[in-house]
């Protein structure tokens, strides 16, 4: 019987609603489940440990803690995490410093439905 | 010193974002320059300080009519008060980091402050300002620039 792949537990980090519900809303990937969302870093490391998420959409201008220093930690904790990067920032210095600090992948908001999902698709990839 | 051409940044972006958002195109009136340290404001202002090597303030301002629809345009069904505030600070946010594209990571950006139903409530650091007067299907919104 074929099983297919395991399904993978997905956390959505942004300090704005509406990203956040656009994110679960428009991800269509079915290997993903999204298990919770966080406003900032900190509440994002909380979560983190309680759901144990195999993949993570990280914004990076929060408040409380930021999202490159939220990536250090996810990945301090399990360095097997899976990180898109979703951010405004659109410098090249940024998106490196987030792959250097531990994420996998960038996406510039804004951002299609098409955009995510290739970017998830890639990510994915990694795994 | 914020040089006129530079504009072109704010407006692409604010352009970008309408149309990747709602797949339906805005369009931006002349820009103009206010010299009172009164751009103005609509009902809704989602406002970035800048600071590092630029310094001062980038906000976008919308009544509440164009945001109601931006959110539904964008599927998202509550378009209630704590939406309309999201909203107007994301497309602040999103305009504002964008431009760090051409303006490097020496542009630092702030977390959105959003003011609302209070004019009065927004104060640029300085008298000049930039206003790109925007324009999506039947509503009038602004973007103002106010760098040194």
């Amino acid at each position: 019987m074929d099983i297919g792949p395991p399904i993978l537990r997905m956390l959505i980090v942004d300090d704005s609603n509406i990203i956040r519900r656009r994110i679960e809303r428009s991800q269509q990937i079915d290997r993903l489940e999204v298990v919770g969302s966080a406003a900032n870093g900190v509440e994002a490391v909380a979560l983190f440990r309680r759901t144990n998420a195999d993949v993570v959409t990280m914004d990076l201008t929060m408040p409380e803690m930021d999202g490159i220093e939220c990536v250090e930690q996810l990945v301090g904790i399990n360095p097997d995490v899976l990180i898109l990067v979703i951010s405004a920032l659109a410098d090249k210095a940024t998106a490196l410093e987030a792959i250097e600090r531990g994420a996998n992948g960038f996406l510039c908001k804004p951002f299609t439905d098409l955009q995510l999902n290739s970017a998830l698709e890639e990510l994915l990839s990694e795994s | 010193m914020f040089r006129e051409s530079e504009l072109k940044i704010f407006i692409e972006g604010t352009l970008l974002i309408f149309e990747t958002l709602t797949s339906q195109p805005a369009s931006v009136g002349s820009p103009y320059l206010v010299t009172d340290g009164k751009p103005g404001t609509y009902e809704y202002a989602g406002i970035i300080d800048i600071s590092g090597t630029r310094k001062g303030m980038v906000y976008f301002t919308a009544p509440k009519g164009m945001l109601t629809v931006l959110l539904m345009r964008m599927q998202e069904s509550d378009t209630g008060e704590a939406n309309m505030r999201d909203l107007v600070g994301e497309v602040a946010n999103t305009i504002s980091g964008n431009a760090r594209r051409d303006l490097g990571k020496g542009f630092v950006i702030s977390v959105p402050n959003v003011v609302a139903h209070s004019p009065e409530g927004v104060v640029t650091p300085h008298p000049r300002s930039f206003v790109i007067p925007i324009n999506w299907r039947t509503h009038a919104a602004k973007l103002v620039v106010c760098l040194q």
